[in-house]
């Protein structure tokens, strides 16, 4: 066999190497580094089944308010747990809770909705998944903590459980609220 | 006190390997048996430290000692005293543990087996063994001591995932490890052989039982992984492609090509250096795997902790092992010449196709797993590689594996006759076609996908059954002598037909689950009832109810198809010291498949969100694997063909050790 095929293997491990290297210097549920601190991504979503309203970048951004924007479907399971929390906030006007419905059937989002209550202000119907993609959203639920001036600040991979909340995201909005 | 022993005993464990990788691997020099036998005796020494160390922490968690850190982060006085046991190695420190004890047992069996026929061989097996221990060793004692104190000593600990208080997660990390870390020693095997620069018939034949024995546990713990998933995770999935099960399955593909080309090896003397990359790579996954699962380098629900000091070293001994492998095998594997050689069409043939389309499917799950690795390192973006991928490209190349499968076991060594090969598998075509047809009549739905899967299965069962019954002559000599050699057959033969006939129930399994799936999502209160399947669901009673350690909600149901009752309890758990729920499915196996029924709070008020699935012929999916372990298991007993002329005493053995000799001298002087 030539010299040359016999090293493949060897090469192969070293670029594979290399990047597991790389790669152990980053958080992987961390947000993407060009996104904090950034403006959210432009988008214009249209409104789900039985809504009149949409969600746009500018309607977050217009309110000039911290605000969370959640990433959420029927189909998702650990959405459960985090919707009483979500509801909870919403009745007690914590905060306002924008939702992204990802990857949804027609319908579907609406009747999780009117089953378990609507704990959002405004809600896009992201069916095809392509403003989640410029949110870099790798799952559901996510979601992400946004300033006054409408810069995303913080992203929380998975349900937000009560520790999370009083631990990170609390103490964060708190502070951007005084900022 | 016994902590520190424990700790001490991980110590000199450590400082025995390292003594023991020099003197085996430079053995020449000091004199053959006085090495080997050194090495031996540290091999045992090194276990019974280890195990010592195991069972030591063990006992920590018995007692629940909680001024062991270890034991206080993952243990409590309410759990049930078997998980106590079992949260040994629920967690990083302990798992590693147990890592560096199977593979010491592994270890002292090699070198068992090294005491009957001491050669050159098996002590450079042992030396390449030494190595990869020591490593692990240090791994654990420089970033993951298990006996670390924390005193004064907190009165009561912070418990278990309950996700992980489960029967099948008690018992399937042990399975896995004993395959992963099995694995080894045919790595070990790889090297020793590059180090001499000879591979041959003897090589494979040591190696084959232990390679057959790794996939076997492997097989068997993917099989009680996935069970796991199934009756514990309440998704009602058993595969989802998350990194960590395809860090498991990596392997398990990567061996199959291994125990199938070793086989070549043995009775061919051909495909040698392929078979040593395969021993190389079916390790490096398996080390690969502990990478990504210790590391926390992709975001997974098995992933115990992020911390890059851990995921350093590990990287480090992979660039050691797997770097230092494959630069020998760059530079020796050119010096394994085969002597047998093969035309295209024959047993070997086949077998290198499919050993190809085995690593294809293999790099297919590696880059849908690292993918996402991949570009967030090279451009910083997020994305994720979903079941959709893996099903779209990796499904067509198992396929063609299958098909070939069956054809692979009826032809000849060397040279076979297409035409033969394919009148005999005349049956298991006529059988596929009908079963397609079959399906295209009855099925509701999906029934292009539906058939192809179908005749595919009926196809390799009927090869698997078409093999056997070639051999053993059926209706072609009288039953009797049929019978006579059916008891007759090689194992390896009985383990190659049960495991490819497992196989093909399991692709039953799999293709009737992710084909013919029924679900129904929907809000019920009690009284409600839904159709699904042809089954009549009905919330019958919910009711609250405490556990040992946990608190919990019990959704009955009934189930009435045809006239017949079935009932079916689901639980929601909530397990106050993790502030964590889990869901208990309702699971009720008939033949035809599973009613799945699991339930959510009742947050609006409005019902309970209950999900209730039908999955059709669920239970051939793990009486398939079952059956391939079993195969596996069999195959492994086989001695191979010629052991009575290789063990008789005098002539043969003494030729063979006079052999090896030179050729280690050499390489100890290189």
């Amino acid at each position: 066999m030539n010299r040359f095929a016999l090293l493949i293997p060897l090469g192969v491990f070293i670029i594979v190497g290399a990047v597991f290297a790389a790669g152990l210097w980053r958080d992987p549920s961390r947000i993407p580094s060009q996104l904090i601190d950034r403006p959210l991504p432009v988008f214009n979503l249209p409104p789900i089944e039985g809504f009149d309203e949409g969600l746009s970048s500018d309607h977050i951004i217009g309110e000039g308010e911290v605000a969370l924007i959640n990433v959420w479907g029927s189909w998702c399971v650990a959405c459960h747990i985090e919707h009483p929390l979500l509801m909870a906030l919403a009745e007690n006007d914590v905060i306002p809770i924008y939702g992204i419905d990802w990857k949804d059937k027609p319908g579907d989002g609406t009747a999780w909705l009117e089953r378990f209550g609507n704990p959002y202000t405004r809600i896009g119907d992201d069916m095809d998944g392509r403003v989640a993609i410029d949110f870099g959203v790798t799952g559901a639920p996510e979601t992400f903590v946004v300033d006054k001036q409408g810069r995303v600040r913080y992203k929380q991979v998975g349900p937000i459980t009560q520790q999370a909340w009083d631990d990170v995201l609390w103490p964060l909005i708190e502070e951007l609220r005084r900022s | 006190m016994l902590p520190e022993i424990g700790h001490f005993a991980l110590i000199l464990a450590f400082v025995a390997a390292c003594a023991q990788a020099p003197v085996l691997l430079a053995g020449g020099r000091i004199g053959e048996a006085d090495a080997a036998l050194f090495g031996r005796r540290a091999a045992i020494l090194i276990f019974a430290l280890t195990g010592a160390a195991f069972f030591i922490l063990m006992y920590a968690y018995a007692i629940s000692d909680f001024s062991v850190f270890n034991v206080f982060q993952n243990s409590h006085t309410a759990k049930p005293f078997i998980y106590k046991l079992t949260g040994t190695w629920g967690n990083h420190e302990g798992s590693m543990l147990l890592w560096a004890l199977v593979l010491a047992l592994f270890s002292a069996m090699l070198a068992w087996q090294g005491r009957a026929v001491p050669t050159t061989l098996h002590r450079l097996t042992l030396g390449v063994q030494s190595l990869v221990i020591a490593a692990f060793l240090a791994f654990i004692l420089f970033t993951s001591n298990p006996f670390e104190r924390f005193i004064p000593a907190p009165s009561d600990g912070e418990g278990l995932n309950p996700l992980l208080q489960d029967p099948g997660l008690a018992i399937h990390p042990p399975f896995l490890y004993l395959g992963y870390v099995g694995f080894s020693i045919p790595f070990s095997f790889a090297v020793a052989a590059l180090i001499r620069g000879q591979a041959d018939a003897v090589w494979a034949r040591l190696v084959r039982p232990w390679a057959l024995a790794a996939w076997t546990f492997l097989t068997i713990g993917i099989g009680l992984g996935s069970w796991w998933a199934y009756y514990e995770l309440g998704w009602g999935g058993w595969w989802a492609w998350d990194p960590v099960e395809n860090a498991s399955f990596m392997p398990w593909l990567a061996g199959v090509a291994l125990i199938h080309s070793i086989r070549v090896v043995e009775r061919r003397d051909a495909l040698k250096g392929w078979a040593v990359l395969l021993a190389i790579m079916t390790f490096s996954l398996s080390l690969v795997g502990t990478f990504l699962v210790r590391s926390g380098i992709l975001t997974s629900v098995h992933t115990f902790a992020v911390d890059p000091t851990r995921g350093v070293f590990i990287l480090m001994i992979l660039a050691a092992a797997i770097g230092g492998s494959l630069t020998l095998y760059a530079f020796r594997a050119g010096s394994l010449s085969a002597t047998g050689s093969f035309s295209a069409v024959s047993r070997e043939g086949a077998l290198v196709v499919n050993n190809v389309l085995l690593v294809a499917a293999c790099a297919i799950v590696f880059v849908g797993t690292f993918y996402p690795l991949f570009i967030d390192v090279l451009s910083g973006e997020k994305i994720s590689v979903g079941a959709p991928y893996f099903n779209l490209v990796f499904t067509p190349i198992a396929g063609l594996a299958l098909l070939l499968a069956a054809a692979a076991t009826l032809m000849a060594w060397k040279k076979a006759s297409l035409n033969a090969v394919a009148l005999r598998l005349r049956y298991a075509a006529i059988a596929a076609l009908a079963a397609a047809v079959i399906v295209l009549a009855i099925a509701e739905r999906e029934k292009v996908a539906g058939a192809i899967a179908l005749a595919l299965v009926v196809w390799l069962a009927i090869g698997a059954l078409t093999d056997i019954a070639g051999r053993v002559k059926l209706f072609r000599a009288p039953l009797g002598q049929s019978l006579a050699r059916l008891a007759g057959l090689p194992r390896a033969a009985w383990g190659a037909a049960l495991a490819h006939f497992g196989i093909a129930l399991f692709a039953l399994g799999a293709s009737g689950i992710s084909i013919w799936k029924t679900e129904e999502i929907l809000l019920m209160n009690i009284g409600d009832s839904v159709t699904v399947a042809g089954y009549e669901v009905t919330l019958k009673n919910v009711e609250q109810l405490t556990g040992p350690n946990y608190v919990a909600e019990l959704g009955q149901f009934e189930a009435v198809k045809g006239g017949r009752t079935l009932a079916l309890d689901a639980e929601r758990r909530f397990y106050p010291v993790r502030q964590m729920q889990t869901t208990e499915a309702g699971i009720r196996a008939r033949a035809t498949g599973d009613l799945y029924i699991s339930f959510s709070e009742n947050a609006s008020g409005a019902g309970w969100p209950v999900r209730i699935l039908f999955h059709p012929l669920v239970g051939c999916l793990w009486w398939g694997m079952a059956i391939t372990a079993f195969g596996g298991a069999m195959a492994m007993t086989d001695r191979g063909r010629k052991p009575a002329r290789a063990r008789a005493p005098s002539r043969a053995q003494a030729r063979r050790r006079s052999q090896d000799m030179p050729a280690g001298a050499k390489t100890a002087q290189a």
